[in-house]
């Protein structure tokens, strides 16, 4: 009895352990107006990124400038404000680096555009190599032939699957008079 | 000559991508350059640190180059950079505080005992201008020309290297050429200070 209830109380220790402190990271509650704006701040801090801690989203953050854009995000969307111009109200105080998303604009054209001509320059790459690859290939297989034509010069040499039948016949037909 | 090509299209790859790489070899990707660059002064309505019944506004940045230095009195980093702004101060240097999201109590008990090299310093308790500056962690130090406008940002520490090799610079080329004779005659004791 005394070992089962301090069993228990082990395994309550062990997962309290395992209670991840992300979840108790983020305890702002704030009430939203609609359903919908709770779904769009639940969407909106996911996508904004923390200036501070650099590889969190505001979501997950708990840096107190995190928490300042949270409390942002909250009051611009219960004043009715849009997505598009939540999210350019912080890349207006903290620089296209808070979005998850940048913009397309000459200076991010080789984010967004660089992996596209990095593969299509492999792709290029590839028809080429291939392409020559066929061709020597191809050289090859046509010199080989020449060279065994060269060989077989002169001697009989079957040149007609009908020439090859017959002689693979007589050659049978020899083994059966054996 | 295809093998040529062969050979050197990957190496110009290389050497472009390795320029571009390069670049960026010793840039602290902390350090974000600042939203605010050449944009003015945020507007913003703020009571003064030392007098509860003062206001300030972004109109009492505009007439000289100034530093607006973001400090609090729970930031570390901000008592290591303390000495140095006195020196600047005692150069001649215009810098203006930002009390961020700090005491009143503590923050005055602070510039007493440690100097005030501030101008005047603005009480910002709930960071509401600094939100709206991108103040992402103290210190930070904006370099507002004389007309209210943002024309850098140091995140940071500013010790004397930033400020010889990065704001002093940008301090002169920001500054109206009239009142050069005066920043001649503060440059003086700067070789005396650097000596020591």
């Amino acid at each position: 009895m005394n070992i089962q209830k301090n069993g228990g109380v082990l395994i309550s220790l062990i997962a309290l352990a395992f209670i991840s402190s992300s979840l108790l990271a983020n305890i702002d509650l704030y009430e939203f107006s609609t359903e919908e704006n709770q779904l769009r701040y639940r969407v909106l801090t996911k996508e904004l990124r923390c200036p501070k801690c650099q590889n969190q989203d505001i979501a997950d953050s708990n840096a107190p400038i995190a928490a300042d854009m949270r409390r942002e995000v909250h009051r611009l969307l219960e004043e009715g404000q849009d997505d598009d111009s939540i999210v350019s109200f912080m890349v207006d105080r903290f620089g296209e680096f808070v979005h998850y998303k940048p913009q397309v604009k000459p200076a991010t054209y080789l984010l967004w555009y660089g992996p596209w001509a990095l593969l299509g320059l492999g792709v290029v790459v590839i028809i080429f190599l291939a392409g020559r690859r066929a061709s020597n290939q191809n050289k090859e297989a046509s010199e080989k032939i020449d060279q065994e034509d060269k060989k077989t010069a002169g001697k009989e040499k079957p040149s007609t699957l009908l020439d090859q039948h017959e002689r693979v016949e007589q050659l049978l037909s020899r083994f059966k008079d054996d | 000559m295809n093998k040529r090509l062969v050979f050197l299209t990957p190496l110009a790859i290389a050497l472009g991508l390795g320029l571009i790489l390069f670049t960026a070899i010793g840039k602290d990707p902390t350090k974000l350059e600042t939203a605010r660059l050449n944009d003015p002064i945020p507007a913003f309505n703020l009571k003064s640190l030392a007098d509860n019944s003062q206001q300030f506004s972004e109109k009492d940045l505009i007439g000289k180059v100034s530093l607006l230095n973001v400090w609090a009195t729970w930031c570390p980093s901000c008592r290591v950079e303390h000495s140095y702004l006195n020196v600047l101060a005692n150069q001649g240097v215009r810098i203006i505080g930002l009390n961020y999201k700090d005491e009143r109590v503590a923050a005055l008990t602070w510039l007493e005992k440690l100097g005030n090299p501030y101008a005047f310093t603005i009480y910002d308790p709930h960071g509401k201008l600094g939100f709206d500056l991108g103040v992402y962690g103290a210190p930070e130090t904006y370099l507002v020309d004389q007309y209210g406008v943002v024309r850098f940002r140091h995140v940071g520490v500013v010790d004397e290297r930033i400020w010889n090799q990065t704001l002093k610079p940008l301090v002169e080329k920001y500054s109206p050429t009239v009142p050069k004779q005066q920043s001649k005659v503060q440059s003086k004791p700067q070789p005396k200070l650097q000596t020591k």
